[in-house]
């Protein structure tokens, strides 16, 4: 049964009324128009609608919306501030670390929630902390690239 | 239905041209008459090359390459300086978009950030066979140089005849024409407004050459990459029209199983549902996808199976259905195999199988359709607009003007993505819905019901001299393909054939086509041959090659690699492999280590160097040669479909394994810049050596010589 239940998205309130077991991504994507986290896989195998929930990176799929609703949810969307990419977004966008791109909403958001528990993470911390995010383009030594430049941004600029 | 073309000389082996789309529709006589009474088309200017070139006979054949003459077609300038670029390719994460607009941008002599493409929109663009085969580069950047030279040069003449001076005392540059004599300049936008740039493309225009290129062979970002680090890009699946409903389509238990039983009552008293049954198609739309899903659990259906064979079995069963008479088309007779083969001083025969792997784009097959007045428009992500538009205009019996097919952007694809499937499914619920329905295949659907890469057998006999000279080379292909099937070794005695199946799986192109399993098995044989000679890899490859592209991109390969390397561990291994398609050549070294306690193969580095002649995004081009590289090594090492009784058995990411950042080995490329050669395409070439690298380290490393493909699954010890 539908019930009303309230996120917390990129800083804004919406009410939304969806059954209890429906996947967060489905709300963000088909009732929200958050389009940016994408379908991948609907089994959390690809990270490709992976969001911070408390901070801490989740797949959208396999979260319940009511589980969703307690803490600060945050998207791809809500990264950019005032203009002003966030600094993971702009290493992407600088090392050119994306190629048909669809995976990139999920690597972007996990490597923000990776940054904020290790501000300076090693490669093969990135690995370990990305294995679950597929990029079927093959653009990962980049990617890695980029995660570490961001650190380098944040550590000289702040987020 | 686009007959499958004989003629078809571009790549013949991809197959999936002749399947026929996996739903028949039977339009009731009424709609058939309502819909072509709607549905007449007016083309907006009966002078538009477009609209001339698609109603041209025969334009449907794939052979055909027609490009249209006419300006308009292609290119056009803006009153306000804005510069468009028409192509029917579709931007698939290869970044066509940008050397495109680079390609223009060059040639017309503006700023890259006054350009912009219009892609894959069959209302829009030129006819366009597909974006496979790595044809966007060699095809259309030429064609756009010319159309850009071809405005470039009318332009000046405008302003000549302005001023009342010679053309030739012109300069275009930076977006204007200038009179360096008097100083006076105007800008494209000034000589362009009220005016109507309608003029046949000379055919001998000048175009420059690459070594004078200043705006090609930049490394200029992807355009648009804000709206993708944004998330703002929207794919297809991502589209939302107003009154959009979302579909969902009723599979089959297996392959080929019929309906035998049917009941939708349950579904079809559902509040806001549509159920749609046109012969063995069964699908619901509704206003969310949970909804559909509901409908679609709700149809009581029966199925008919029928037997099917088993991924155990399909290497026996390839060898054994073989078509009696081999493909006319690839055999190549030179000499007498049989008197090299008796000559020879050393004898290698062996056997090689390939799997079938499917390309598991990350957004799956999508489409939303809309219908308005008896007409058609699908948003999809697909490698064949055009082909998509013929086939729907079939389907539903329109006039294919009455059909608009558009790609958004879209997730990448691989060579998956040339059927329409999931349109016609969005097509057909839609027009039962009276509204738009988004069709969006789950991961499971994509790797059941999209085609596969096909596996195959290959049978290689070959000899040398003492010397390390080849001898003798007898290669046959069984099913897989015959792309790259041709030696580039010289060779005096040698027999290639390629040997056609029928289907088994829903079969099609991959990245690359069968070059990479011919490759493996060629390359693989090359080592082994190599170590029966007992010479070096790379010297034994040098002696028996003449084609100095290829010994170039092996000489510039070693040099970065370090080879002969030195062994510093136990079980390290170094391997290599080279080859040419498409006119590009690659050389490929890899570096394994097999870890002691658990066998498992670990690729510790691979070495690539790629030349396609001039290069015209260096930026772009190193994103799709690692990307080439990283995939090649899941196919390698562990990809493979299962299936057995017509169902496939790892239909997911957890089961069917595709390289993710721990398997990522450090990867350096070395891309060789020919501006005396033209660009070739990039897409499908660097991905061809990369099993055969691996391969080799690993046999450098073990001793033990893995001829199947995926090499090690589950590990060394399961091969």
């Amino acid at each position: 049964m539908a019930k009303r239940i309230e996120l917390d998205i990129n800083g804004k309130r919406y009410p939304v009324d969806y059954p209890a077991d429906t996947a967060l991504l489905y709300v963000l994507r088909d009732e929200l128009g958050l389009t940016g986290s994408k379908y991948g896989c609907g089994e959390g195998q690809c990270g490709a609608c992976t969001v911070l929930i408390g901070g801490a990176p989740r797949r959208s799929c396999q979260i319940p919306v009511s589980a969703a609703a307690a803490k600060p949810i945050t998207t791809i969307e809500g990264l950019e501030k005032d203009g002003r990419l966030n600094p993971v977004q702009q290493a992407f966008l600088d090392a050119g670390a994306f190629q048909c791109a669809y995976c990139t909403s999920g690597m972007i958001i996990s490597s923000v929630g990776l940054l904020q528990t290790n501000p300076n993470p090693s490669r093969a911390e990135i690995v370990q902390f990305l294995q679950g995010n597929v990029c079927r383009c093959g653009t990962h030594p980049r990617i890695i690239d980029a995660v570490q430049q961001a650190a380098k941004m944040i550590e000289e600029h702040g987020r | 239905m686009s007959e499958p073309s004989g003629k078809f000389v571009l790549e013949p082996e991809r197959y999936e041209f002749a399947a026929a789309p996996m739903h028949q529709f039977e339009l009731a006589r009424r709609d058939f008459f309502k819909l072509l009474g709607a549905g007449i088309a007016v083309f907006a200017i009966a002078k538009d090359a477009t609209a001339e070139q698609e109603t041209a006979p025969g334009h449907r054949s794939f052979h055909n390459e027609e490009w249209p003459k006419d300006i308009n077609a292609w290119l056009h300038i803006g009153e306000d300086g804005t510069v468009t670029g028409f192509t029917g390719k579709a931007e698939i994460g290869q970044n066509a978009r940008t050397e495109l607009a680079q390609t223009i941008a060059d040639e017309l002599r503006v700023p890259f950030e006054s350009v912009r493409m219009v892609m894959a929109d069959t209302a829009l663009t030129p006819f366009d066979a597909g974006t496979f085969g790595s044809r966007t580069t060699p095809t259309i950047t030429p064609q756009l140089r010319r159309v850009s030279a071809a405005a470039r040069d009318i332009l000046v003449e405008a302003a000549a005849k302005n001023w009342n001076v010679a053309p030739e005392r012109l300069v275009a540059a930076d977006a204007r024409v200038s009179d360096p004599a008097s100083g006076r300049s105007l800008k494209y936008a000034e000589l362009a407004r009220g005016k109507t740039l309608a003029q046949n493309l000379p055919a001998e225009d000048p175009v420059t050459p690459a070594p004078q290129w200043t705006i090609a062979g930049r490394a200029i970002p992807k355009v648009d990459g804000r709206a993708f680090v944004t998330g703002r890009h929207q794919y297809t699946p991502d589209l939302r029209p107003a009154g959009m409903l979302y579909g969902k389509v009723l599979r089959p238990p297996s392959f080929g199983a019929t309906l035998t039983a049917y009941d939708d009552s349950a579904a079809k008293a559902m509040t806001g549902v549509f159920v749609v049954r046109d012969g063995e198609f069964v699908g619901a739309a509704a206003p969310s996808a949970d909804e559909a899903q509901s409908a679609l659990d709700a149809i009581h259906a029966q199925w008919k199976e029928v037997p099917q064979i088993a991924n155990k079995e399909i290497f026996s069963y390839l060898k054994q259905n073989a078509a009696a008479k081999t493909d006319d088309r690839f055999r190549k007779q030179r000499g007498s195999v049989e008197e090299g083969l008796a000559s020879a001083a050393h004898r290698v025969d062996a056997t090689y199988t390939v799997a079938y792997i499917a390309h598991a784009p990350l957004e799956p097959r999508a489409a939303v359709a809309q219908w308005a007045d008896g007409k058609l428009t699908v948003w999809t992500g697909t490698q064949r607009p055009f082909a998509n538009r013929d086939e729907l205009a079939d389907i539903f019996h329109l006039s294919e003007s009455d059909v608009r097919v558009i790609v958004p952007d879209t997730g990448s694809a691989y060579g998956g993505k040339h059927t329409s499937d999931a349109a016609i499914e969005a097509a057909r619920l839609a027009r039962a819905a009276g509204r738009p329905v988004k069709v969006v295949w789950t991961r499971e659907e994509e790797f059941t019901w999209a085609y596969f890469r096909p596996a195959g057998v290959i049978e290689v006999k070959s000899g040398i001299a003492s010397d390390g000279t080849l001898t003798a080379w007898d290669f046959h292909n069984y099913h897989s393909g015959a792309s790259g099937i041709d030696t580039p070794y010289v060779v005096l005695n040698q027999r290639t054939e390629y040997h056609p199946v029928p289907l088994i799986l829903r079969s099609g192109s991959y990245r690359g086509l069968a070059a990479t399993a011919n490759h493996f098995a060629r390359e693989t044989h090359m080592d082994a041959l190599t170590r029966a000679a007992r010479m070096d890899p790379l010297d034994f490859r040098l002696k028996n090659l003449s084609d100095p592209r290829l010994r170039a991109v092996m000489e510039a390969a070693a040099k970065s690699f370090g080879w002969p390397h030195k062994k510093t561990q136990e079980r390290q291994g170094f391997g290599l492999a080279c080859g040419y398609e498409k006119g590009s050549y690659v050389a490929t070294f890899a570096e394994v280590v097999v870890d002691k306690s658990s066998d498992a193969v670990r690729v510790a580095r691979m070495v690539e160097a790629f030349e396609c002649g001039a290069i015209v995004n260096p930026d772009g081009l190193r994103n799709q040669v690692v990307g080439a590289m990283i995939q090649g090594l899941g196919g390698a090492l562990f990809e493979a479909v299962e299936f057995e009784n017509g169902r496939i058995k790892n239909p997911h990411f957890a089961s069917y394994r595709v390289p993710r950042f721990r398997d990522v080995p450090e990867i350096e490329t070395i891309l060789l810049d020919r501006k005396d050669i033209p660009s070739a395409g990039a897409g499908e070439t660097p991905i061809m050596a990369v099993a055969p690298a691996i391969g080799n380290a690993i046999f450098d490393a073990t001793g033990i010589r893995l001829n199947n493909l995926p090499m090690v699954p589950n590990g060394l010890r399961s091969a």
